[in-house]
This record gives C-alpha cells, structure tokens and sequence, in this order.
C-alpha cells in the first residue's frame, strides 16, 4: 500500500532533488564549495537573499494582519452564509497566480484601471508610476497569499470551543476584554501556522516579483531560473536550491521548537506538549493583552450602542466585506476587459466584442496548449489518487508505528520549494530524454498533487464509520466486497474531489512546466507566462476569465463533494 | 417585603413560528434553589439564556435586585453561568481561571489570591490551582467551573445541565456537593434539568415546563403529591392514571366511578384541581409505592372499606432494580382484559422495597391491588 507513493517520492522528489543537491558540491576534481564562495563572495547574490527575506518577512506579516478578520467570521459564521464567504475565499485560494498577478499588472499600470479611474476623477494630472516597485510586489504577494493565511487560521479558530467568549462574558468581561484575553491567546497558534506556511510559500515565489517587481526587487528563485536557463550553470543553481531549501527547514525546525508542528493541524500547539512558558513572559503577555483589553472597551463605549447587537459585529463585518472584495475584485475585473472590442488592454473597455476569445480558439498554440493541461491534468489527477488513496488508507487505519514520520515524507513536496523540485526534476529529465514530454510533465505534476489527495482522503477517511465496515463482515462480507460495495461507494465523494483538487494544482502548475515543457508542447500556464513576458494583450484577459471561470467550476464542485463526503 | 432577587414579567420569546418561550412570570426570592425541569424543547433552556443575557428577547422584562436587565449585557448583571461543558479557559491555570472574573472587578491581587484560594477549599481542591483544565477529571473540572463563579458572589448563580456529562456515581456525589455550597453560601441558584429526580433532590421549587411555558411551579412536595395536569403526574416520578368520573366532590375530597370498582359509592381520592366537578372525566393518579399487594383476588371485585379501594390484576412482569422491587400488571381498569395475551395499554406498576424474606409472586397470578383514598389524587385529565 505505501509502495507506491514511496517509489514515486523517492524517484521524483528525493533523487532529482538530491541530485541537484550534489551537484552542487561537485567540482572538476572531487567536492568544492566554489558555488556557495561564489553565492556569498558577491554583494549582489546576497542582497538577492536580504529581499527575499524582507518581501518575505513583510507579506506574512501582512497577510496575517489582514487574514485574522476573515478567519474570525468565518470561523464565527455557520449554515449558507458561511459556504458563501468560504466559497469567494477558496476561489481566490485556488485562482491561479498567473491570473491574479497578470491582473495586477493592468489594474497598476500607466493605462491600468487605477490609472485611468484616478485620471477620470482628475485627482491626478499624469498617471502614476505603481508598478516594478517593492510595493507592487509586496501587494501582489499579500494579495496572492492571503487566502493560504486565512485558511491555516482557520482550521484552529474553529476548534476554539463557542462558548469560551460567553463564559468570559458572564464573568465580567466585556467584548474587547473578551477578545484579548481569551480568543486572541487561543487563536495565536493558528496564527504562527499561518504565518509559517505564508513565509515558506513566499520565499519561493517568482511569478510576482518577476511581474510586478523592478530590478532591486528580485528574489532567490528569479535568480534559479537565470542560473538554470540563461547561464546553464547546474552547479550554481543547485548552491542556491540548497540555500532555500535550508532555509525552509531552519524556518520549520525554530517553528517546531517555539510552538509544535502538531498546530498545524489544529491542535493546541505547546499546550498539548505540555510547555509551559516561563512565570514573567506569562504575566507579561497577560498585562499586554488586559491593557489591549481594556483599551478597546473604552473605544467600543464610546461608539453607539445598539439594542441587542454589539457594535463591533457591524464593523467586523464590514471590514471582512472589503477584504474579501479586494481579493475577488481583480481577477473579476478581468471579465470585463476581455470583451474590449479595443486592440489593446485599456480601461474603461470599449464596446463588446469576442474577437479575443476568438483569437483563442483560433490559434493553434492556445489551443494545443489546453489540450496539453487537460491530458496532463487527467492523468496526473487520476495517477495522484491511485497512488495517493492506499496512502491514506494506511495513515488513517494501519496501525504503523513511525506514522508522524511517513506523513511528513507524503507531505514534503509541499514543504520543498516547487523551485528546487522543478529544476531537479529538469536535470533528471534532461539526462533521460523526457523533457519536453507528456509523460514526464505528468509524473512532476503527480508527485505535487499527491500530497492534496492524501489530505483530502485521510479527512474522509477519518470521518468514515469504521463500524459500517464491521456490520458488513458480521453480515457475512469478505473484506474486498466490503471495500466495493459499502466502503468506496460511501467515499465516492471525497475521491472525486479530490481527483478535482489534484486535477485543479496540475492544471494551473507553472513553476515545473516552465523547464520541462516548451515549444510545441507546452501548457496553459506556461503559454500564458510566456505571453505576459512578451507583450501584455487582451487575449490574455480573455485567456484568464476561462481560466478563472473554469477553475471556479470545478472548485464548486469539488468543494460540494468534498462536503457531502464528509457529511455522512 | 423584601424585593424577590429575581423577577422575570411576560417574558417570550420566538424563532419564527416557533414559540421557544411563551409570555412566562417567574419570582425567585433570595437565597432559594429553583430548578427549571421539563423535557428537550420545553423552553427551560431559553428561559436560562435569556435570565443570563446569552439571547434577548422579544417581550417582557427581567429584574434583577430591582434593576432591570432585560436587555442589558451578561457582564451588567451580577449572574455567574456553569456551563454543561464548564467552559473553563484552557489556556489558563485553574487559579487563573478562577481570578478571571476578580481581575474583571479590579479586586486588589493580594485580596484575590485570598480569595481564589478559599474558593478553591470550598470545592475541596486546594491543590490543583497551578495545573491547566485538561488535566482534570471531569468531576474536578465541574466543581473548578462551580469555584470560578461563586469567588466573586454573584446574587444569582445559573447553572445549565452542569452534571450531564458525568456519570451516575459522580453525578449523585456532585448533587450532594452543590447543594452543600448552596447551602453554605446562601446565592440564589437557578438551575435546568431535564433529569426529574436531580431536581427532586436539589430544589427548593421546581419549575416545570413543558412547549415553552410553565406546567405547575411548586415545591417537590407539591409537583409529587399535588400535580395540577396529567402532563405533571406523569413526569415526575413514576405514575398510574386510571380512568374515572366524578360522582361527587366536597372540598378537597372526591368520590368517583372506575371500572373495576363496584358500588354506588365508588372510590374515594383527593383533588386539588378547581376544574374537577361532577360529571367530569379524571385521571386517578396512583403512586407504585401507594398500591399495596394482597394474595389472590379479593372477595368481590371493588370491595370498598375503610377508606381502602380494591381492584384484582393479573402479574405480567417482576424486576427487581435493587432497592425496590417492581411489579406489572394488568388489570381491565386500564382497558386490557385480564387473562388475553399480548395486553393492551399501560401496565399498572407496584413498588415496595426489596425485602430478603419478602413474599414470592409468580408471572401470571392474579392479585389484588388496594390504595388508600388519601394516597389517590384526582386530575382533570
């Protein structure tokens, strides 16, 4: 049962990776770490990791910031309003960064919407300068990452126990008070996982800077792919890889130490472990969060009370209103600009007109490219569940000893930069003669959508009745008629979404596409990076509302399976 | 007149269509055990909710010491709340969850320890004040959640289900313990209850309610002996209700007519209910501890002496649960005939404590049932 994915991790993850690794150490004679003197040697590559670090820094900082409120509601809402917000979250969360970024780039640029909207109002007499800045970048990044933010947080907000704020609240507390000195602390571990999870996800990301950035503003994996792709220098590349992938792991090893990797699961982080923290850093954070405490019921007194609600529910409301608008809103602009019946990408668009997606569907090269996602989609999707199922199976109801340990090998290609993966896997490829293939692509795009699968399945699975199987054999079924006929039917939701979600991170994959596809044979998201790279059009707008509209489909559906599965 | 501590006027409140609690008028005086009682649904917990500030609701008014609450915030209203799940903040100390609502009122942290401490010895757990909530049994964490809102003496101390999760054992021991505290601190407690024999033993009034409004409001004593409907007879307590007409009434003293008991005089039982008059159909409300056994059937059905009523019966079913011992049985009086298999209707039920040497009965004989006629209570039915 575990043979599979451990063949498929080994072959496609730890050895093109550690390949890589090895390469760069290796020199003409014997081992050297000429690459890293060299990586360190130049003020150049080492300001490249000082912005990493910074942009990094300041988008989990705010994404964290600006996430909490939408966690909070979420986690305070139940029943169709609830899978409403949850629904424009996991749309944002699973619109590809591709679209979104592109989409960033018309709303900031000299004609963008800002621009012009600014222009037309006459607040300014010449359009501003927004794009290639730190700014831009960080906006860009806290706007993509947002949505990872909100969901970490969310899982531990929701096991926070209801009635905590009432029995505060019967105690004497008011709302503010209540907030600081109970919810707050009780939430804080989801905070860190959040916070972990953006911070390593940023530290590898090159879509954006590449974007929206200028020429002081490029990251670790922008200088990867130069290594990889313009000077062809493996063993620079691969000093670099390692650089990142060490500091991912240090990241991961402090969070571990300060707070417990079990918060990741919404567990309650160093309280379970039984850390206590030391007698002052207690009574100091317990004098910060009452003066907090106190501080906002001044505030909320002096606002006007309303009979029945409390007066922060409406501005909680309305600030998660705006946030969530601001997630949704730029990708949605680009419905709009791609029936421009104009040539090129200007706001406000001009009349209507198809030609764009007309254009689409008469080229070739967009045409072959949906081709080429769709059968790699399928087929990673389907070799994902095939693989990623009897995993689940075995974390949830074989009893193994080590299964914290195997879970983490299942879990790795998420953690491990998709940079170093996809140039590893380019190495390995090229020695063996499938870059440029179908084949290869699908098996990359598998050993990254296998961690999502074996998510979703050990969630049904965990939520599935054990006991539904033992009636079965005390009715006389031998385990594999028990498997046909009661276990996979039941669970036939949940395997179909999560044949969606695997489908869903293949189709919008472009980090591994960008090396290992080309030409002729590329795919949807590399076509499009392509595209953007050299001119920006309104095919483009078109080619993201189908994207956008496709990929929000199949979410809905997935999200509605994956509900259903976990209900019975 | 010393001002009732609490006084809830017409309060209601609905979801929609559904009346969660009708317009209801509730006195609680200083110091007593009310226990709200009632089945899922009967509005008992709505009632709590909206004494505590947890809901609004849609009329009515609610006093507390004479200031009106109605709509006032939870922390506005001296109350303290047991949980069903305590609700204890697990990311703090026992102590301090227990100095929380002390840090609320800005007590003096000196004073508090005090306090927090001798809290603490009221619930005979001094020695667990520096460890975390998850590392208590549950009993141990019911009876913290008891500390935390009685150190700071709030006048009304509510209490929602809070032994639910124990079980039987622990639940016996803890009901004795509250109302030790109870007892020796003198609060107000309201407190809700779907398990009648809790609220036998803990109130001073139960409250019982039943589709959101009030089904009679009286001591235990009063509920048991004096139930004013059916709905209360049969819920509290185990019960028989015979069929009866009224044949005539004096006071608090009935005769009616009953199948299985001849004569024109009928038997004889109590009534406390003004609708009961002549010509009415009544429930007979008879206690299994008040039907006593007599050996094969007696001379002529219905014989009536000395204040003594009689019906004959067929034994059905034995058990024996421990302390007291069961009988059913079948009697026409309840509509099945005597001696058909499969019976029809309601077995009637005698008790008697379980006695070593006691009488052995045998599944089938036929026996003879009598009451006193103070010991029957007639019920508008």
């Amino acid at each position: 049962m575990a043979a599979p994915i451990v063949i498929l991790l080994a072959v496609m993850l730890i050895y093109p990776v550690g390949q890589l690794l090895l390469l760069s150490i290796r020199g003409e004679s014997g081992f050297t770490l000429a690459e890293y003197q060299r990586l360190f040697a130049s003020s150049v590559y080492v300001e490249v990791l000082l912005i990493t670090l910074k942009v990094s820094l300041y988008t989990t900082f705010f994404a964290v910031l600006t996430g909490y409120p939408i966690a909070y509601r979420l986690s305070t809402l139940s029943g169709a309003r609830k899978q409403r917000l949850l629904f424009w979250l996991l749309l944002s969360f699973w619109t590809s960064f591709l679209v979104r970024t592109f989409a960033w780039v018309v709303l900031l640029g000299r004609n963008g919407v800002i621009n012009r909207t600014l222009l037309d109002l006459g607040l300014i007499d010449a359009p501003l300068s927004l794009l290639y800045s730190f700014p831009a970048v960080l906006l860009g990044m806290v706007h993509a990452l947002m949505p990872l933010a909100v969901l970490t947080m969310l899982s531990v907000m929701e096991n926070i126990d209801r009635r905590l704020p009432s029995a505060a609240s019967t105690l004497g507390a008011r709302p503010g008070t209540v907030f600081w000195r109970v919810y707050f602390p009780l939430s804080l571990p989801g905070v860190a996982a959040g916070a972990l999870m953006v911070f390593v996800t940023s530290i590898g990301f090159f879509i954006t800077p590449t974007l929206l950035g200028g020429r002081h503003d490029t990251m670790i994996t922008q200088l990867i792919i130069d290594q990889v792709m313009q000077a062809l220098n493996w063993g620079f590349a691969g000093a670099i890889s390692v650089l990142l992938l060490a500091v991912v792991l240090v990241v991961f090893f402090v969070y571990d130490r300060l707070v417990g990797l079990s918060t990741m699961a919404g567990g309650a982080g160093d309280v379970k472990t039984g850390k206590r923290r030391g007698g002052w850093s207690r009574a100091l954070g317990e004098t910060v969060l009452s003066a907090l405490g106190r501080a906002t019921d001044l505030l909320l007194r002096a606002m006007p009370r309303h009979k029945g609600e409390q007066g922060d529910g409406r501005v909680l409301r309305a600030i998660v209103v705006l946030l969530v608008v601001f997630l949704a809103a730029p990708a949605l602009l680009m419905i709009p600009m791609s029936f421009d019946s104009a040539s090129g990408l200007a706001w406000p668009p001009k009349g209507f007109s198809l030609q764009w997606y007309q254009q689409i569907w008469d080229s070739p090269l967009w045409m072959q490219a949906v081709t080429r996602s769709m059968l790699v989609g399928i087929g990673a999707g389907l070799l994902s569940m095939l693989i990623g199922t009897p995993a689940a199976f075995l974390l949830v109801r074989g009893g193994m000893r080590g299964k914290s340990a195997m879970l983490a090998f299942v879990l790795a290609p998420i953690v491990v930069p998709r940079m170093i993966l996809a140039v590893g896997v380019f190495y390995f490829f090229a020695k063996i003669g499938l870059v440029g293939s179908s084949v290869g692509l699908t098996l990359a795009h598998t050993v990254v959508a296998v961690p999502y699968v074996v998510i979703t399945m050990m969630a049904v699975l965990r939520n599935y009745d054990t006991r539904l199987d033992l009636a079965a054999y005390s009715l006389g079924a031998r385990p594999w008629a028990t498997l046909r006929r009661v276990t996979f039917p039941i669970l036939g939701a949940g395997l179909l979404s999560s044949f969606l979600f695997a489908f869903a991170t293949s189709f919008d994959e472009l980090t591994i596409a960008l090396f290992t596809s080309g030409g002729l044979s590329t795919t949807l998201p590399k076509q499009f990076w392509d595209e953007i790279t050299m001119q920006i059009s309104p095919v483009i707008a078109a080619v993201s509302t189908c994207l956008f509209l496709f990929i929000a489909a199949l979410i809905w559906v997935a999200e509605r399976l994956r509900r259903r599965s976990l209900a019975t | 007149m010393t001002v009732a501590n609490l006084q809830v006027s017409g309060l209601s409140k609905r979801y929609g269509d559904f009346v969660a609690l009708a317009p209801t008028d509730l006195d609680v005086a200083q110091g007593e055990f009310l226990t709200l009682l009632g089945p899922s649904g009967s509005g008992k917990t709505t009632l709590l909710s909206l004494i505590a500030g947890l809901s609004q609701p849609d009329a009515g008014a609610i006093r507390i010491n004479g200031t009106d609450v109605t709509y006032g915030a939870p922390y506005e209203r001296d109350i303290g709340m047991v949980f069903q799940n305590y609700a204890l903040f697990p990311h703090m100390t026992v102590a301090e969850n227990i100095a929380f609502p002390l840090q609320m009122r800005r007590t003096d942290a000196q004073a508090a320890r005090k306090m927090v401490m001798n809290a603490l010895e009221m619930v005979h757990l001094p020695h667990v004040a520096e460890r975390y909530p998850r590392e208590l049994s549950g009993g141990q964490q019911q009876r913290i959640a008891l500390a935390r809102c009685m150190v700071y003496r709030p006048s009304i101390i509510l209490m929602d289900e809070p032994l639910g999760a124990l079980d039987k054992k622990l639940r016996d021991h803890m009901q004795l313990e509250i109302k030790r505290i109870h007892r020796e601190l003198g609060t107000t407690i309201v407190y809700v209850t779907h398990d009648q024999e809790e609220a036998m033993t803990m109130s001073d009034r139960i409250c019982l309610m039943n589709a959101g409004e009030i089904a009679q409001l009286g001591t235990p004593d009063d509920l048991y002996f004096r139930p004013s409907s059916v709905f209360v007879a049969d819920f509290l307590g185990e019960s028989n209700l015979l069929d009866a007409t009224v044949l005539e009434r004096a006071g608090d003293q009935v005769r009616v007519a009953m199948p299985g008991v001849e004569g024109a005089q009928g038997a004889s039982a109590m009534v406390y209910d003004p609708m009961v008059e002549p010509g009415r159909a009544v429930k007979l409300l008879l206690r299994p501890q008040n039907l006593h056994i007599h050996d094969g059937a007696v001379g002529g059905d219905g014989a009536h002496r000395d204040g003594v009523a009689t019906i004959s019966a067929k034994l059905t079913d034995i058990m024996v649960t421990g302390g007291m011992t069961k009988l059913y049985l079948q009697s026409s009086v309840m509509g099945g005939a005597v001696g058909e298999g499969g019976g029809v209707g309601k077995s009637l039920v005698a008790s008697f404590p379980t006695h070593r040497r006691g009488k052995r009965f045998e599944i089938g004989q036929t026996l003879g049932l009598a009451w006193r006629a103070d010991d029957a209570v007639a019920i508008a039915g």
